[in-house]
This record gives C-alpha cells, sequence and structure tokens, in this order.
C-alpha cells in the first residue's frame, strides 16, 4: 500500500486530551466534533487538514485514555496514514482498527508541515518529494495490514462473521 | 527457563505451554469490562451492527461511571443510551452509578488472581494489583473481544521494579509511582509490563497496591502487576471472592527480566506532579509556595476506603483554608458509605470538604470539580495534561491523598509530613 499526500506535522507527546477534548466528546454530537482536534496546539489544523493528508509527530503519540476518538478524529480531518518515532500502546492499536496505518518512523524530525510525503507501508519506506529525502519506517505485521486492507477491524469481523455463517 | 507472572497469565489464556517476549497470541478473555462511555453508546453499538451476540454474558461486566453528574441533557443521554443497551441486551453485570469501575470491578468480586482481562479504559491496569493481567483497549477493539472472546496480544517484556526498604509515614504508593514518572518518564516502559514488588511493595496495603498499577499507564506499560500474597487474599475475601489460588500465580526465581529498576523506599519523599504532564514530578520541596484555588481527592486512583483515610489523618482538627475549594469525590458508594460508618467522612467535611458523587467527574473535567479558567488545583487523579481537567489555562498539579489534603489547609502545596 502506498499513500501520498501532503504532511502536518506535530512535536513529542502529542496526548488523547488534545486530539479530543473533552469538549468535543460532551457535545450533543461527538461524531461531528472533530473540529476541535488538536485546537489548543494548531486551530487551523482541523479546518485546513485535506483527506489523505498524512500525519507526522515526535516521541509518544497518543498517549493518555483508550479514546477511540482520538485517531477517529485524525480520520474524520482526512488523516490517512500516521508517522511517528513512537505511539503509545493502545493508541496504535486504535489507529489499525479504524484503517489508518500508525508507521514508527525514526527520523520524523527531518519532515515539515506542507512536504510532500509518499509512504510506501509494505517496503519501510518514506519519500520526502519536496526535500528529495528517503527515510526508513517499520513495516506493519501482516495480521494488522490485513486489517488495514479489510477497511478496519468492524469490516474485519464483518467478513469473518459472513464466512462463518 | 522460568516464567514471570505475567507469561504465566498469557500461556494459560493462549493455550500454550510458555510464551515469550515477541510472541503474537490469541488469548481467550476471561472478562471484559467497558464503561458508559466506552461500552454501550459506542462498542455497544457496533456490535448491534454485526448483529451478533455478546459471546459469553457472563464474562462482561458495564459499569457505568464517567457520566454520573448528569450536569448537562448530553450527559443524561449517555446514561440513557448506556441503560437502554444493557436492559435490551439482559446485561448480566450491569453496575450504575455506583463508582468508578477500575475500583467497583474488584470491589464486586469481578478481579481474581491469574486472569486475563481487558477494559475499554486505559487504567484496567489497575486490576493487576491482584495478579490479573488486564489491559486497556479502544471501542472497536473490545467489540471484537465481545463478538468473539480472544484478542491478540504481543507478549510483553518485563520490568522487574523493586520497591527497597520501607516508607516513611506520610509517603505512599502515589508518591512511588509519580517519583518513577519522574524518573523515567510517561514512555518509560513503553509496550512492557511492569511488575512491582520488594519489601516496599510488600508492606503496603493490597488498597494503597491498586494506585501502583493504576498508574503503569503513565509511564506508558501495556500492564502492571503485582504477584498475590495474604494481603491481596484477604481484601478480595471481604469483597466476596472465594477460593483465591494466590501461590499459581508467582513469577519464578529464575524468571527473564529486560530490566530491573529499584526505587529506594527509605528516603523517599512525598512527590509532586507540576503542570501539564505525570513526568514531571520532583520533591513536594520544590513547589511549596504554590497557591491553589481548588484541591481535588477523587478518582480510581486516589479515592478508595484508604484514600479518604489519608486525608482524615491530615485533616482532623483542621480546616481547609479560605480561598482553597477541597472536593471529595470517593471512588465508590460503598467506600463513602464505609468511610461514613466510621467517622472518616464527617472529619472531611468538619474540615470543609463539598462531597461529590462518586464518579470520574473532575479527573477528565466533569462536573462540580471542573477547573475554572486560570484556576489552580492539586488533585489524587492520574493525568494533568493540558484540558484535561478544565480548560487550556488551568493548571493542575498530582499528589497523593496525604499531599492534596495538606495543601487544602495550607492554601498552597504543602507537604503533608509537618501535618502529622
Ligand atoms: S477516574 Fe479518571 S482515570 Fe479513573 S477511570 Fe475515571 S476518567 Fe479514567
Amino acid at each position: 500500500m502506498i499513500q501520498k499526500g501532503k504532511a502536518w506535522k506535530f512535536g513529542a507527546n502529542i496526548d488523547t486530551d488534545l486530539l479530543a477534548p473533552i469538549s468535543a466528546l460532551t457535545s450533543a454530537k461527538p461524531e461531528d466534533a472533530y473540529t476541535e482536534c488538536l485546537k489548543d496546539v494548531d486551530p487551523t489544523f482541523a479546518p485546513n487538514c485535506k483527506e489523505g493528508d498524512i500525519f507526522v509527530a515526535d516521541e509518544n503519540l497518543g498517549i493518555g485514555s483508550s479514546r477511540e476518538w482520538a485517531p477517529q478524529y485524525l480520520r474524520s480531518c482526512g488523516i490517512r496514514v500516521i508517522l511517528a518515532k513512537s505511539f503509545a500502546r493502545i493508541f496504535y492499536r486504535n489507529c489499525f482498527n479504524l484503517a489508518v496505518p500508525a508507521l514508527v518512523c525514526a527520523e520524523t524530525h527531518k519532515i515539515a508541515t506542507d512536504d510532500q510525503l509518499e509512504v510506501d507501508m509494505e517496503n519501510g519506506v518514506v519519500r520526502n518529494l519536496t526535500k528529495g529525502e528517503t527515510y526508513k519506517c517499520d513495516t506493519v505485521p501482516a495480521h494488522l495490514m490485513q486489517i488495514v486492507a479489510d477497511g478496519g477491524l468492524m469490516p474485519h469481523l464483518k467478513k469473518k462473521f459472513k464466512k462463518a455463517s | 527457563m522460568g516464567q514471570t507472572i505475567s507469561e504465566k497469565i498469557l500461556a494459560r489464556a493462549s493455550g500454550k505451554e510458555t510464551v515469550k517476549p515477541g510472541d503474537i497470541v490469541t488469548c481467550n478473555v476471561d472478562l471484559a469490562m467497558v464503561h458508559d462511555s466506552s461500552g454501550p453508546r459506542t462498542s455497544g453499538k457496533k456490535l448491534d451492527e454485526l448483529g451478533v451476540p455478546v459471546w459469553d454474558m457472563d464474562k462482561l461486566v458495564v459499569i457505568a461511571d464517567h457520566y454520573v453528574n448528569l450536569d448537562t441533557p448530553e450527559s443524561k443521554n449517555v446514561q440513557d443510551i448506556c441503560d437502554a443497551w444493557c436492559e435490551a441486551h439482559k446485561v448480566k453485570h450491569f453496575i450504575r452509578n455506583q463508582g468508578i469501575c477500575h475500583i467497583v470491578l474488584p470491589q464486586e468480586g469481578h478481579i481474581r488472581p491469574g486472569m486475563f482481562c481487558v477494559g475499554a479504559d486505559s487504567h484496567s491496569t489497575t486490576a493487576g494489583a491482584f495478579g490479573a493481567f488486564m489491559v486497556g483497549v479502544g471501542a472497536t477493539e473490545i467489540t471484537g473481544v465481545m463478538a468473539t472472546g480472544d484478542i491478540w496480544v504481543r507478549v510483553p517484556e518485563n520490568v522487574r521494579m523493586e520497591v527497597t526498604g520501607a516508607l516513611k509515614p506520610g509517603v505512599v504508593a502515589k508518591d512511588v509511582i509519580l517519583k518513577i514518572c519522574g524518573d523515567h518518564g510517561i514512555m518509560g516502559f513503553g509496550y512492557q509490563v511492569v511488575e512491582f514488588c520488594g519489601d516496599g511493595v510488600a508492606a503496603m496495603s493490597a488498597q494503597d497496591r491498586m494506585t501502583l498499577t493504576n498508574m503503569a499507564a503513565e509511564i506508558g506499560a501495556k500492564t502492571g502487576i503485582i504477584a498475590p500474597d495474604a494481603k491481596t487474599t484477604e481484601l478480595l475475601k471481604a469483597w466476596g471472592v472465594r477460593g483465591v489460588n494466590a501461590d499459581d500465580w508467582q513469577s519464578d526465581a529464575d524468571a527473564v527480566y529486560a530490566k530491573r529498576i529499584t526505587v529506594d523506599g527509605d528516603t523517599l519523599s512525598p512527590q509532586v506532579a507540576a503542570p501539564s504532564s505525570p513526568e514531571n514530578a520532583d520533591d513536594v520541596d520544590n513547589y511549596r509556595n504554590v497557591k491553589l484555588d481548588q484541591a481535588y481527592l477523587g478518582a480510581c486512583t486516589g479515592a478508595k476506603l484508604e484514600d479518604l483515610r489519608m486525608a482524615a489523618e491530615v485533616l482532623k482538627g483542621k480546616k481547609v483554608a479560605a480561598g482553597t475549594r477541597f472536593l471529595v469525590a470517593p471512588s465508590t458508594i460503598k467506600m463513602r458509605e464505609l468511610a461514613a460508618a466510621e467517622g472518616t467522612m464527617k472529619i472531611l467535611e468538619d474540615a470543609g470538604a463539598i462531597i461529590l458523587p462518586s464518579g470520574c467527574g473532575g479527573c477528565i473535567g466533569l462536573g462540580d470539580a471542573r477547573l475554572a479558567e486560570d484556576a489552580v488545583g492539586i488533585s489524587s487523579t492520574n493525568r494533568n495534561f493540558v484540558g484535561r481537567a478544565g480548560p487550556k489555562s488551568s493548571k493542575l498539579y498530582l499528589a497523593s491523598p496525604y499531599t492534596v489534603a495538606a495543601s487544602a489547609v495550607a492554601g498552597q502545596i504543602a507537604d503533608p509530613r509537618d501535618m502529622l
């Protein structure tokens, strides 16, 4: 799977309270409140993020609570791939379950907002088309890529139950 | 080669003789827990979408705790959805507004040593205090568990975290775990399981140990675990669990650990974590003069019966400082009742505490304990990220129940050892 898109660059320790603020979760329609995603860090992100953009962060992305709204909001904003130096484990699993691959990449500090990226998930390569650089990223275990290929854990489960019946 | 308690549990749950770190195994789940936020309104809805029943109704526990304040139409709506879903699905173990899930779950007899459990909440690690292996997952993932009864797990490395020596009066589990946060950072033990042990842990009460495993989530760990002993068995017995087997769920002497770390209990001072991360922890001395608008004793981390007692020990015969609000949300109704029966609640109230409903409330910025704009608070909770307990302009310090109570009296951050 190859994903091409524009980078949105964030720092370290972006936590789930920043990604999915409690004000969004307690609103009448939390699914529509993704516009509050990262409002306390960069209020321009949610309104300007486009379908297919790539989220890039430093260490410890997604620390905090298990709220799936965190990766869901990134997805709703348009993000289709996430790169970070490291992930909190529940957030990492949540990303794949929502069909947004989360890839560990040690060189995200070389990426800036607006860089055009091309992420090759099978081969573990990130090409920075703007800067003409290539970075390595971890490849994803096959069972997780299968979940992504099926469109997330829900469609994956539907397929499984359909086969069984 | 020996196995750790975690490896023994994962081997049993995945039907294997042994497992080793890095193995990806499919485990049968002994118990799944969801709450009003992660349950019916999210994973419950998804399960209905799949059109399959809960795999085993005996093994699902639904606990309404996050939206107990009912202070907004949205909160009421979440609770209504929870009630309706549990009724429609004839949920056998639905515990409604009795307190915070991580405390209610063992208190109502659902946890025993050796279990493999998952919970749709990051502090599900708390159950590790009873020798169970419990991890937090997200809403879609728990939907998968509710449908199939199993989940994939990458077997984690083990970290042996030994608390040596004896904690001094006024120094408790919360100080130990904040010290570990400060020394190792919020991702210090990413993907690993932290096994707390040593004389310092053995000397702690079984209830206080829950604070260690609760905040394993704040050091990046997959979970925290503590080998069960006589104190564990006794507390579980008091909570109605019969026939506890502690002996089978101990780490072997020759078990393999990726890291061995010690915390010196003898020299440990009360710890305070400055805004806006638990890893900003340091000795209380460094924060003494911070003025406070609010002190909050609450959450799954710091409002159990023993936490309330710690606060009462400090507050007996004293008054909360003018200009500081002291709010107490006992973690469960049962614990509030026990504290009331023995006079602990009266001591808190006489000192000027305002008692709030038993639920998550102030920990996530809901209800009356939500911090105001620019307010500065201290709290017995586990997280102080920007925007968690109030608006972006508010500031939150984390500390033990002792330190929170002492600070409420002083109106500024204070060392409880001066008041005991
Ligand atoms: S009290 Fe706070 S940390 Fe504990 S379950 Fe509730 S929201 Fe989570």
